[in-house]
């Protein structure tokens, strides 16, 4: 301590890295990286999935070309996808013979459409077989509601079998014909959608509580013939109304057949299709960048409000958002509750010993068990032990067809709310034991109970803790999909949990879920090369909805922490 | 602290009328009081509490006064462990019967803690606190009780145009008025402070003293303090205490300037504590 160094106030020039590594100077340089890195973790994914999903809904450009590969020659028309390298060597053993130096060439992954007349939608060329590449304007893109995208020409319009128009009088004229007669079949086919679904599903499901009505009559032998008597006039009212819709739904389905038309395919060959099966028709390379804009937010707002088809691999996700946001609205509703009510027991009233303690323990190591566990206690405990018992005891007229006895939206959000339970209790009794004791005695010593200093009190000042435990909970129960596919989960639901049916919210139905969604759809559709951009853009907006529940839940919360915060904070 | 003993005229004391009514309004006999494992923290306490006066507890740290203190309302009752033995009595019922009413007990016997603990809540909810759990929720009702508690806290010309906002929001003093006006609000006959002033500037502890002094018209007051000249300025009566046992207990006036008991002597001139 004497020597002239360590006298002195200033700082030393620094002799050597030790020094450098004694300042902590390095710590924070890893503590930072660290950050950074995650930083740029969360956002790449992100980014991937933004771009990867949700680039699938821009207009791509239609290339016609010929490929000649050796002696053979063939015309295809398509849009580019995907492009590779691939080394010379794996070509030349899959026997294709090359004609550039190599070593590597580039290939191309081709949307081509037409599963219908060419077996496959996707196809791998070689960029050096491509010639003649060109992208003429009068090339169609159709979606369909079966076999994928049709690419070709449009050459005629036909109504009943009668030319209504024909490219060769005009190409214009032709291609405005053809999106009056798809306007009207879209017309045809959302009245056809009404009356089937809504009407008639309407009347189908009176139809199903009659008979409800008459077996459960039967069951308890009260079938008297004055019962029968109003069952069936009931019936014979609903048989008529029934004939009704019927009959107007074969004129429909009759005025949508009537149009067809004709088109040319890459190949030359000149195929008659139904424009009853079109979804929409465009010519990608005669639009402009603005017309793209449109086609791509039509395309866009399609994903996100419309029902899927073609096994899952085309058009919206809505039934899956909204499976999955009711899924979780429920599990919120019913996990809060229990779990506040469990914390404030543990932590207020329970006398703080070895059992409590115990207790407390098992709670958190809940948290831990792998949610196909909690999957199989629900099929087990929930689907089948509870809801057989509930379908005895309250559904025995639909018997031996399970009301709640099945997997479905309740029974899922229960397991979930099992899953995430040990969270909201942790979270609120954390909550709970920071509130000042000095604040307890303040509203006992003024005459309150226990309990109504909980209520007024200790409750109000928690609140911030149990949002805390829901946004915990909502964010591991929003993208949980394990324990779902044994309790409730399926891969197309045929309506939505929600509709105008009395008791209009059903608790037994089956649903869909985007977590769900992307796993059926990435890894079980027939058309894998085809669902991968729904793969991306299903699975970012899962994600987005996540944050957005987050980001509500962690507002309330924020509100409540100003109205509540505490003493000495 | 002080090696002088305190010169009781120069602090400035207001002096009060005698004291003519004979009833004490707690009479302790013979408390004892144990902490969990048999530790016991107060020896056969006997004292009388005179009403409308303000009767101050003094000595050093964990000399077993807050204790005291804490039987009078059975705040002891929320320490895990904690037994009491023999009997405190007000207006000759004893509070640790098996059949009183803890709640009721508490809203005749007001206390006041050593941090101003005031809900988070508007000022005026603060106030009516106690009035709501006791179901009076009539707005006329409630009006006039918070101002009427805030006059007497001496808070109301502070407070009046914004009895709404957050009570977090007040000084810290302001904010043990406002515990005070809460606790009166229920219009207790005993208010029990607990080192009211000890986290507060000088300025907020006289106003506070000052309360207290006017306060001592209406109801009975025991205090808690560690501050000696505080207990000499505001008290009546005050109750020396070491190690749990009551060594002395008398007039204000006498204690301070002519103890009976040598220990008293010695903590009063600092000797020790």
């Amino acid at each position: 301590m004497t020597s002239e160094k360590s006298k002195s106030l200033y700082l030393q020039q620094r002799s050597s890295l030790l020094d450098w590594g004694r300042s902590g100077e390095p710590m924070i340089w890893i503590n930072a990286a660290a950050v950074s890195l995650s930083v740029i973790a969360v956002l790449g994914l992100l980014l991937l999935l933004a771009i990867r999903g949700f680039g699938h809904f821009w207009p791509a450009d239609v290339l016609r070309s010929e490929v000649i590969s050796g002696e053979e020659s063939r015309s295809i028309l398509g849009e580019r996808v995907e492009q590779q390298q691939v080394s010379g060597d794996q070509l030349r053993s899959a026997g294709i013979s090359l004609v550039g130096p190599g070593p590597f060439y580039s290939r191309t992954l081709f949307k081509q459409g037409n599963r219908d007349f060419l077996g496959a939608d996707f196809v791998w060329l070689l960029e050096e077989q491509l010639h003649e590449q060109s992208f003429p304007d009068d090339v169609m893109v159709i979606e369909r509601l079966e076999w994928g995208n049709f690419y070709g020409e449009l050459q005629q319009v036909l109504h009943d079998g009668v030319v209504l128009a024909d490219s060769a009088e005009g190409k214009a004229e032709v291609w405005e014909i053809f999106q009056q007669r798809i306007n009207l079949a879209l017309e045809l086919r959302e009245q056809i959608h009404q009356l089937e679904r809504v009407d008639i599903g309407h009347i189908n499901y009176d139809m199903e509580r009659l008979r409800l009505r008459e077996r459960g009559y039967q069951l308890r032998d009260e079938l008297s013939t004055a019962a029968q008597a109003e069952l069936a006039a009931q019936r014979a009212e609903l048989d008529i109304e029934y004939k009704a819709l019927q009959g107007q739904l074969a004129a429909l389905y009759t005025e949508l057949n009537r149009d067809s038309y004709v088109a040319l395919l890459a190949d030359g060959r000149a195929v008659t299709l139904p424009v009853a099966k079109i979804v929409r028709a465009f010519q990608p390379n005669a639009m402009g960048q603005p017309q793209k804009v449109g086609h791509y937010f039509s395309k866009l707002w399609e994903f996100l409000s419309t029902e899927p088809r073609e096994a899952n691999t085309e058009g919206g996700i809505f039934p899956a958002m909204f499976g999955t946001v009711m899924m979780v609205l429920l599990m919120s509703v019913m996990v809060t509750p229990f779990g506040v009510l469990a914390a404030v027991y543990l932590r207020e009233y329970a006398h703080q010993g070895l059992m409590t303690r115990t207790v407390r323990v098992a709670v958190n190591n809940l948290a831990g068990v792998p949610s196909i566990v909690y999957g199989v206690f629900g099929l087990g405990f929930f689907v089948y032990f509870f809801g057989g018992e509930l379908d005895a005891l309250f559904f025995p007229e639909a018997l031996p067809r399970p009301t709640f006895g099945t997997p479905g939206l309740m029974w899922a959000s229960l397991t979930l709310a099992l899953l995430t339970l040990p969270v909201v209790i942790v979270a609120t009794e954390e909550g709970l034991s920071r509130i000042p004791r000095a604040l307890r005695e303040g509203s006992l010593a003024l005459g309150a109970t226990r309990a109504e200093t909980l209520w007024r009190v200790v409750l109000p000042m928690a609140s911030p803790a149990m949002m805390t435990g829901l946004i915990l909970a909502v964010a591991r129960a929003a993208g949980e999909v394990a324990p779902l596919m044994l309790v409730g989960v399926v891969k197309l639901a045929p309506s939505l949990p929600v509709d105008g049916n009395y008791p209009y919210l059903h608790l037994d139905q089956k649903f869909m879920h985007l977590g769900f969604h992307i796993y059926d759809v990435g890894f079980q559709s027939p058309n894998v090369e085809a669902a991968r951009p729904l793969v991306y853009a299903t699975a970012l907006l899962l994600v987005l909805i996540i944050a957005l529940l987050n980001f509500a839940a962690v507002a309330l919360r924020n509100r409540l922490r100003e109205r509540y915060k505490s003493l000495d904070a | 602290m002080q090696t002088h003993a305190i010169d009781i005229e120069a602090l400035g004391r207001k002096p009060s009328a005698p004291n003519t009514g004979a009833d004490p309004a707690i009479k302790v006999d013979d408390l004892n009081l144990f902490y969990a494992g048999s530790k016991q923290a107060l020896f056969d306490i006997k004292l009388d509490i005179p009403k409308q006066r303000v009767t101050a507890f003094i000595g050093p740290s964990g000399c077993g006064k807050s204790s005291l203190l804490r039987c009078f309302n059975r705040m002891n009752d929320l320490v895990d462990g904690c037994r009491v033995g023999g009997k405190v009595l007000l207006e000759g019922d004893n509070i640790y019967d098996s059949r009183v009413d803890v709640s009721s007990l508490r809203r005749r016997v007001g206390m006041v803690f050593q941090k101003p603990n005031p809900f988070p809540k508007s000022i005026y909810e603060n106030v009516a606190y106690g009035l709501r759990i006791q179901g009076i929720n009539k707005k006329r009702v409630l009006d006039e009780v918070v101002e009427k508690s805030l006059q007497a806290s001496a808070l109301w010309d502070e407070v009046k145009d914004r009895l709404d906002d957050s009570a977090l929001g007040l000084s810290g003093g302001q904010q043990q008025r406002l515990v005070i006006a809460r606790t009166i609000a229920v219009e207790p006959e005993v208010v029990l402070l607990d080192e009211p002033a000890s986290a507060l500037d000088p300025i907020s502890t006289l106003k506070i003293e000052e309360l207290i002094y006017e306060l001592k018209s209406r109801y009975t007051i025991v205090i808690v303090t560690h501050n000696m000249q505080q207990a000499a300025r505001v008290s009546d009566m005050t109750a020396f205490m070491y190690m749990g046992k009551l060594i002395e207990f008398d007039d204000t006036d006498k204690l301070f300037t002519n103890p009976a008991e040598k220990q008293t002597e010695d903590y009063i001139t600092g000797r020790y504590g």
